[in-house]
């Protein structure tokens, strides 16, 4: 056993970091290590410069633009550019509905839709979710029917990400109401600026206006826009699913946000010394810092396990598990470092570009607002809850 | 051996709850802890014409209780209803005020609730310090995160030292500024700045000698109200949780029916068990003689509801799912104020340590 990484890997992950020291703009990792709220603008420019190099949508084939690494690549990729502060990549369209047209659009939809998210022409935005549809996403009930050369949408969807950025939306629809759940149906394209849509901002916990819940009320869908064939909409979904898990585990954000934590403990005081120096907050630290580098060992070993090909199966749900357990943890940590200052809500201060005076500590404005926000990785892409119970099915035969 | 309330207290709890619960609704409670001033000072006065102010002190302050198990009845109450009204500032400035004798006028200005008054100890990035100057004092230096410090028009402000120092500082006092903000949950506080504040011997609040017993007081006082306001919040979230599991229909039964998540929630209801048992245990042991059981009892109670309080949240979020997680929801609120009322008065490892070092 060979824990390192090979000498070519090794190199590129060289590649990888002087193409973040070259081409990372500072502004834009300020903003994300301070854990700022990044504006369209912000990730549009990101994902521009990723593309102009070739890697903005990693695990896609050559042939629609893809530089053809293996998983072991993205995932050193993905860590590298948690660990330089890169913003993250938007995933509704390079990491989720890419892949789906790659394995089952038709050529013209490829040809017309995936350059397009590789240049920024279209903001996607994922319309999965229904107010009665979340864990039991099967049960979903907006429905299409087909009416000559459009499909006519009718319903709602929810805790829609970014959709207020958004030009496109692929929907879960219900286009055979008589069938078995699972199986009436289909994946559509819907341009958002069709008449009938509308969205409405949900506030989070935080404060922040992340998600929207989606209205259509007899929007007009154009057949074309039928992805795959009708009624094989949920074979696509599992797809999708699977990649939106590839990387769940989210070592390089823990690895960037235990360094940040660090700092803080060292800099904070408790009781005439430094926070990190108290043996119980050093403890709570320690232990985290254990399971994260055992989550790196896991998560490498899944990979190394399905590095001939494909996204990983119901290991994904074990990455999934305890790597947002990892993440919670340490943003739990890091609001009760800031002890009293953490209380403050400043919400002036989570917006890139601002620059008025902090209350405390720099940055202690981020702490609590961030930890709430987080609790959502254990609730959506399928919660943890459901991911145990594909566990317990797929992998303990339970 | 009783654990009922005396009908007195059961009559001041209902009473409370029963205003709280018409008057009250989460609504009106974000209205007021999200606005500039982070309360209703309608809301504060309607509430103190029941008295509830006056429930926290004893007849020689001017009220009519004051015992610890009328403070955890009223802190139940309001944590209960997630009131942000600044019931924690007339507790322990009163009380400090109280234990010292003396300054008997705003006392009873802070008893009858027509006093807004903050408790001001924690020190910012530059420590307090009292030096004397001539019969009285100069204070300089800013104190952290004090809350409802917006509002208040007294300041009772704890000098840090081997034995602490308490004086009694208007907010108009030249010299003194606030720089007040919400807090994440919702409610006021402000950093308090100190800039060479001037002050006669009339600002001292006790003698020589006294300083650590009045923060003892004050502080104490805090703790219990503290742990019992959670208690009362993890109550209110229990109810929602369970109407949640009962009323949330996901693979055609309520989600309640799922095994995994009533065990999730059999844990929920005895950790909240545990947590008012420490409550009573430290209400208990506030009126008592013996001075490090009651510190003991009262540390012991704030590591507790510290712990579980975010283990409430936590779980309450986590079985809504991402009805939990909406500002929209008032189970969102309540456990924003669980979590971060750890952050208040020392957090649950600060109690641990106390707990062991009295032991």
């Amino acid at each position: 056993m060979d824990l390192s990484f090979t000498p070519e890997e090794e190199s590129f992950r060289d590649e990888v970091r002087s193409f973040f020291r070259d081409k990372l703009p500072a502004r834009l990792s300020t903003l994300v290590r301070e854990g700022k709220r990044l504006r369209k603008a912000d990730m549009e420019e990101w994902h521009a410069i990723l593309n102009e190099r070739g890697w903005l949508a990693n695990h896609w084939p050559g042939q629609w633009g893809g530089p053809g690494w293996s998983v072991i690549q993205r995932f050193i990729f993905d860590n590298e550019s948690a660990l330089a502060h890169a913003p993250r990549v938007v995933p509704f369209g390079v990491n989720m509905l890419g892949p789906v047209l790659i394995k089952y659009g038709s050529e013209e939809q490829k040809k017309h839709w995936l350059p397009r998210i590789l240049d920024g022409s279209d903001w996607w935005c994922q319309g999965y979710s229904e107010p009665g549809a979340g864990s039991d996403l099967a049960g979903l009930k907006t429905t299409a029917v087909r009416n000559g050369d459009v499909y006519v949408v009718n319903g709602q969807k929810t805790w829609t990400t970014l959709g207020q950025h958004a030009d496109m939306i692929f929907c879960l629809v219900r286009t055979d109401a008589t069938a078995k759940k699972q199986e009436g149906i289909s994946f559509l394209l819907i341009d958002m600026k069709s008449p009938g849509i509308e969205v409405r901002p949900i506030t989070l916990i935080d404060g922040e206006q992340e998600v929207n819940e989606v209205f259509f009320t007899d929007v007009e869908v154009p057949v074309a826009n039928l992805v795959g064939e009708e009624n094989m909409g949920w074979t696509y979904a599992k797809y999708l699913l699977t990649y939106e898990r590839t990387n769940i585990a989210g070592v390089g954000f823990s690895i960037a946000s235990f360094e940040r934590l660090k700092e803080v403990a060292q800099s904070q005081k408790k009781g005439g010394r430094a926070l990190a120096d108290d043996p119980l907050f050093a403890a709570r630290m320690a232990r985290v810092e254990i399971d994260l580098a055992n989550m790196q060992t896991t998560n490498l070993r899944v990979l190394a396990a399905v590095a001939g090909g494909g996204a990983p199966g119901a290991e994904s749900s074990m990455l999934k598990i305890k790597g947002t357990e990892i993440r919670q943890e340490i943003t739990a940590l890091t609001r009760r470092a800031y002890g009293s200052y953490a209380a403050p809500y400043i919400p002036e201060a989570l917006e890139a570009g601002w620059n008025g005076e902090d209350v405390g500590p720099e940055d202690a404005a981020m702490a609590a607002p961030s930890y709430f926000n987080n609790r959502k990785l254990s609730i959506f892409g399928g919660s943890n809850e459901i991911q145990k119970n594909i566990i317990s099915k797929a992998i303990l035969g339970l | 051996m009783n654990f009922d309330h005396t009908d007195d207290r059961r009559m001041l709890a209902d009473t409370l709850v029963r205003a709280l619960r018409d008057g009250y609704p989460i609504d009106t409670r974000n209205a007021g802890a999200y606005s500039d001033v982070g309360y209703d000072p309608a809301v504060w006065q309607q509430l103190t014409e029941l008295g509830i102010v006056s429930a926290l002190f004893d007849e020689a302050a001017g009220g009519f209780g004051g015992s610890g198990f009328d403070i955890m009845v009223v802190f139940e109450a309001l944590g209960r209803a997630l009131v942000v009204e600044p019931f924690l500032g007339a507790l322990m400035a009163g009380r400090a005020l109280a234990a010292a004798g003396g300054h008997d006028e705003t006392l009873a200005g802070i008893v009858s609730g027509e006093t807004i008054a903050a408790f001001a100890q924690e020190d910012g990035a530059t420590p307090v310090t009292a030096t004397k100057s001539g019969d009285g004092w100069t204070l300089s230096g800013t104190k952290a995160v004090v809350a409802q410090a917006g509002a208040a028009s007294v300041f009772v402000v704890v000098i840090e030292q081997d034995e602490p120092l308490v004086f009694l500082v208007p907010a108009d006092t030249a010299g003194v500024s606030v720089r007040s903000y919400n807090v994440v949950e919702g409610g006021g506080a402000g950093d308090v700045t100190f800039d060479g504040v001037t002050l006669g011997a009339d600002a001292r609040v006790g003698g020589e000698g006294q300083g650590q017993a009045i923060v003892d007081a004050a502080v104490g006082a805090g703790l219990l109200a503290l742990s019992a306001e959670a208690v009362g919040a993890m109550e209110f979230v229990k109810e929602a949780t369970l109407g949640y599991l009962r009323d949330r229909k996901q693979f055609g039964v309520p989600i309640g029916k799922f095994q995994a998540l009533q065990h999730r929630m059999a844990t929920v209801l005895l950790e909240i068990e545990q947590a008012q048992s420490a409550v009573i245990n430290a209400a208990s042991a506030f009126d008592g003689d013996d001075a490090k059981a009651r510190a003991r009892a009262l540390a012991a109670a704030k590591y507790t509801i510290g712990r579980t309080g975010a283990l409430v949240a936590e779980e309450s979020i986590q079985l809504h799912g991402g009805i939990g997680m909406t500002w929209e929801y008032a189970v969102s609120h309540y456990a924003k104020r669980l979590v971060m009322i750890d952050h208040q008065l020392g957090d649950e490892d600060h109690h641990l340590q106390r707990y062991i070092a009295l032991g």
